[in-house]
């Protein structure tokens, strides 16, 4: 359902001004904290950075702080080079991945939050079981009828090319926690992510399930409340095209019909 | 030691984080004429129901219209006709599955609202042109 506010216990107060550190090349940083033990609601701590003396990258920045001044500041990372999607949040007001999203980019202070409309584990940590889950709902494995061949499954050079621009998607969840139709329906619409992949099997010229598939998302929800509001597309860090993807498959839709 | 109580987790924050894009506006500004739009038919029915019932309640009825605040919402309904119908062109053209380029879709949201604009004033002046 569509709420527009945050419910009372999610509301953020303002947090702790942690002390400059020496230099002269400061950089305000605004973080989303929120501590599952202390039963207060999330706060925005301020932490300052000399960037003189700390990588590029937001991601260099969260670390910096991690390790010199608040050590329980939680994040996931683990690549740092955009490849396998942990570091997703919110910096300056759009998702990215931390690692990919340069500090000089930003004006003024930069504000990071956790992916947005999601439960939070604990500071930057959204909780994605239920994104997760719904991937695992549209059966992202390849499903054929055929007798296995004695080799592998053959595609021309022209059938694989259909899946550039689909198989690089990480699963980062930068486009779907983008999307307000995601917020507001995300229960039951599966998001840009998760459509992206459903359409990523769809056009794979090996599968021999594409009927049964389209039929699962042949729903009022889970395929059609996309409405190309673009943000998937806009926030996708590996410059792929969600919303694209998911047009592809309601012309699918109507192409089996006529 | 004693047991910690689970805390309910927080819901992150979304539309009060979220940074407004033109493309984001244009999708719910759609809606809004949208749903302007069918208000509006209550009006053209109340016009039209109006003519058919006596020449006294017409006369009163575009009386109404005619003042400076039915001018105004009759301005509004005007832009909103041909702006949601201007988006209804996006949108079929996104339907043939063109369009997505990130490029292309920023020029057709402003495109859609330069059109919206300028043929609100156009058709205004060729109808204020018209009467006289």
């Amino acid at each position: 359902m569509v709420e527009f506010a945050l419910p009372k216990n999610s509301k953020v107060q303002p947090g702790k001004v942690w002390p400059k550190p020496d230099g002269k090349n400061l950089r305000e940083f605004k973080v989303y904290r929120w501590n599952p033990e202390d039963g207060k609601n999330p706060q925005v701590d301020s932490y300052m950075l000399d960037m003189d003396n700390c990588g590029p990258m937001v991601l260099d920045a969260l670390i910096k702080i991690k390790n010199e001044q608040d050590a329980t500041l939680t994040f996931r990372r683990s690549c740092r080079e955009g490849v396998c999607g942990s570091c997703a949040m919110n910096i300056d007001g759009t998702n990215s991945l931390a690692c990919l999203k340069s500090c000089a980019e930003v004006k003024g202070p930069v504000r990071v939050y956790p992916l947005p409309h999601l439960a939070v584990v604990k500071d930057l940590v959204p909780d994605l079981t239920h994104f997760y889950a719904q991937h695992r709902s549209i059966e992202p494995w390849l499903k054929t009828t055929t007798a296995e061949p004695p080799a592998e499954w053959r595609q021309s050079h022209e059938d694989r090319a259909k899946l550039d621009g689909l198989y690089e998607c990480i699963l980062c969840a930068c486009c779907s926690t983008s999307c307000p139709s995601y917020w507001w329906n995300g229960e039951r619409y599966l998001g840009p992510a998760v459509l992206l992949q459903a359409y990523r099997w769809l056009i794979d010229s090996r599968d021999e399930a594409t009927g049964e598939r389209l039929d699962n998302l042949e729903d009022p929800f889970r395929l059609y409340r996309c409405h190309t509001i673009m943000n998937c597309t806009k926030a996708c860090p590996k410059g792929l095209n969600p919303a694209k993807a998911i047009a592809e498959i309601k012309k699918m839709m109507v192409e089996r019909r006529v | 030691m004693a047991e910690t109580k689970p805390t309910a987790r927080p819901l992150s924050p979304h539309l009060q984080i979220y940074r407004p894009m033109l493309t984001m506006m244009m999708s719910i500004i759609h809606r809004l004429t949208g749903v302007a739009l069918a208000l509006g038919m209550v009006l053209l029915v109340w016009w039209l129901s109006a003519a058919a019932m006596s020449d006294d309640y017409f006369n009163l009825v575009q009386e109404l219209f005619g003042s400076w605040f039915g001018k105004l919402v009759m301005l509004g309904f005007s832009w909103a006709l041909i702006h949601h119908a201007l988006g209804g062109l996006r949108h079929l053209i996104w339907d043939t599955g063109r369009g997505f380029e990130l490029k292309t879709v920023e020029l057709m949201a402003r495109a859609n609202l330069a059109g919206s604009f300028s043929l609100t004033i156009l058709l205004w002046i060729v109808g204020y042109g018209a009467r006289t």
